[in-house]
């Protein structure tokens, strides 16, 4: 078991999520963000005076899947939330220890 | 039945009423000529007895009587329906109009703060009125301010008082008048906003209305005031709804406000962006509509000047928007939602004093030179001088009305109100130079007694109760800080 999350943009979200159904990903959570990478925001202006935003919105998915469901989910993710511009986000991977159903108390791959 | 209420019978009375009028005109001549037309009628006609005619001649004068009267209560009427719902839409400009277009402009914390700062105003400088401040604004009294003989609204009754308005009751003037009185202090709250303290804020207002927004009524609007142009000033400015009284005295007193209580914590380092552009866009869509009470209601009838000023007010509103975004885009390269806004109020700021003096093209002009002034003042003067003049109050209202009430002496023009006389040229444009002073001299009082009366005030309640939140206050927001809630609660 392996978690993902992933930082893109919030235009992106609803293609990545068709795309993760579609391979099988069968739970999701999705975050309303703001934050940076190298970008390092924009600037807007109210009333003439200038203000540089650093942290920008973004939208952040979290999900849980099996070890053989990795590798296909990053894919589903690249290649629905990269417009190749600086901002696109960033895909995260770590090891679970354990993963419980609350409802019955289920572990391990079968509570995913 | 005399020839003046038969002029009266033709000249006021509809179609219906000309056979009256007709059947009038016959008796009297029969009166008039009555032995020479017995004399050429053949004896066997039946002339009608002298004691019927009589009787005819008083019922037609009881109907003459009262159909003056029905016309006089049907121009009450419409007068009055048309002023109530002035009264109402000028209220609705402080709340929510104002509340949402200056909590919108704060951040986060301070929203309940700054809104209530508004409406605290609905409520405080209303019963003020009734107290005193209606009385030193409009009761009689000398050139610059009215005497007492009106405090508790003793003698403000339901008649008409004729200097003011011949046809509406007196207290629909004197509620009209409290909106203005309400919305007035409340613009300051936009130089100080994010920072003062609430209980200095109620203080501070309630001597402001006694002290400066008063006088400056009593001298433009009031009975023998010094600047009124109506009724027989010495010095006539023309203000037909508040440029001086209104955006001047507020929008000067508010800079010295903000000069005073000094910068917020952190500006301009930190950035303190608006936290919601859309409230101030609802906002502010309602102060143009609410405007319109302002500037058309301060015809106090609903007759073609409340049209004039109507027009005005609308199309110098949207001729400031589009100049305001026009600077906007040039200068940055976008149009922004905040900068139309802020073009239109400017812009209604502009036109306040001159609505109800000029016509539709005069108004245009009026805007287009307003929405780009106003920005040079919001954008370039506040920078370059450093005060934190936190929501523009002085650089939209203090800024825009100077400049919309020297504006007034150039463009005024005795077709649209022959205040001085039929065919009296009004305005420097019809030849009327001297105006431009009179104006300039309305200016330079509302700045004098704004200056120096808020200076005096803000002094006074430093040095006793304070004027300031606490830094600690001040890093927590008013909501909390002030008033122990917050406008939004994300957990919930």
């Amino acid at each position: 078991m392996q978690k993902i999350e992933a930082v893109i943009q919030p235009s992106k979200l609803d293609a990545v999520k068709d795309a993760l159904v579609e391979i099988g990903v069968e739970g999701i959570t999705i975050l309303e963000a703001r934050g940076h990478g190298r970008q390092k925001g924009h600037t807007e202006f109210y009333r003439g005076r200038e203000y540089s935003v650093d942290l920008l919105p973004k939208v952040k998915l979290e999900m849980v899947v099996t070890d053989e469901m990795v590798e296909k989910a990053i894919q589903a993710i690249i290649t629905t939330a990269r417009t190749g511009k600086i901002g696109d986000g960033k895909i995260f991977v770590s090891k679970i220890d354990e993963a419980i159903r609350i409802r019955n108390d289920e572990r391990g791959e079968i509570a995913l | 039945m005399s020839d003046s209420a038969m002029r009266l019978c033709f000249v006021k009375v509809g179609f219906v009423k000309l056979c009256l009028a007709l059947c009038l005109m016959i008796l009297s001549g029969l009166t008039t000529f009555g032995p020479m037309a017995q004399a050429q009628t053949p004896a066997a006609q039946v002339a009608p007895s002298s004691a019927s005619q009589a009787d005819r001649i008083a019922t037609l004068e009881k109907q003459a009587t009262d159909s003056a009267t029905a016309i006089a209560a049907a121009q009450t009427a419409g007068d009055n329906a048309w002023m109530l719902v002035s009264a109402a839409l000028v209220l609705m400009m402080s709340g929510p109009g104002l509340a949402l277009f200056y909590g919108g402009l704060v951040r986060k914390k301070n929203i309940l703060g700054t809104m209530m700062q508004t409406f605290a105003m609905m409520a405080v400088i209303t019963v003020l009125w009734a107290l005193v401040t209606y009385s030193l604004a409009f009761g009689d009294g000398g050139a610059f301010i009215g005497g007492l003989h009106n405090a508790f609204l003793h003698g403000v009754g339901l008649m008409p008082d004729k200097d003011y308005a011949a046809t509406i009751p007196l207290q629909t003037f004197m509620v009209y008048q409290l909106m203005f009185a309400i919305i007035t202090p409340a613009l300051i709250t936009g130089a100080f906003a994010e920072r003062m303290k609430f209980s200095a804020m109620l203080v501070f207002m309630i001597l402001w209305a006694i002290f400066i927004y008063s006088p400056m009524a009593h001298m433009v609007w009031g009975k023998h005031g010094l600047l009124n142009a109506a009724l027989g000033g010495k010095f006539p400015c023309l203000d037909f709804a508040g440029g001086t009284v209104v955006h001047v005295t507020s929008g000067v007193s508010a800079l010295v406000t903000a000069i005073y209580l000094g910068k917020r914590l952190g500006y301009p380092k930190v950035p303190m962006p608006p936290h919601s552009v859309v409230l101030s866009f609802i906002g502010a869509c309602m102060l143009w509509v609410g405007w319109f009470g302002f500037n058309a209601g301060s015809a106090l009838g609903a007759g073609s000047l409340a049209t004039s000023a109507f027009v005005a007010t609308h199309f110098g509103a949207a001729a400031a928007v589009l100049s305001w975004s026009a600077a906007e885009w040039i200068r940055q390269g976008k149009p922004s939602a905040l900068g139309a806004i802020s073009g239109a109020v400017a812009g209604l700021v502009a036109i306040t004093p001159a609505a109800g003096f000029v016509t539709p093209m005069s108004a245009i002009w009026i805007g287009l030179i307003a929405g780009v002034f106003c920005y040079f003042m919001v954008v370039k003067v506040k920078a370059a001088f450093g005060y934190d003049d936190s929501l523009d109050a002085f650089g939209v209202h203090g800024a825009g009305g100077t400049l919309g009430a020297l504006l007034t002496g150039v463009f005024a023009n005795s077709v649209i109100n022959p205040i001085f006389g039929a065919g009296k040229p009004t305005g420097l444009l019809e030849g009327n130079a001297h105006q431009l002073l009179n104006q300039a001299i309305g200016v330079g009082i509302a700045w004098s007694i704004s200056i120096v009366g808020t200076l005096i005030l803000l002094f006074v309640i430093d040095k006793t109760i304070g004027l300031r939140v606490s830094e600690e206050d001040e890093r927590e927001g008013l909501d909390l800080s002030q008033h122990g809630e917050e406008g939004y609660d994300w957990a919930h």
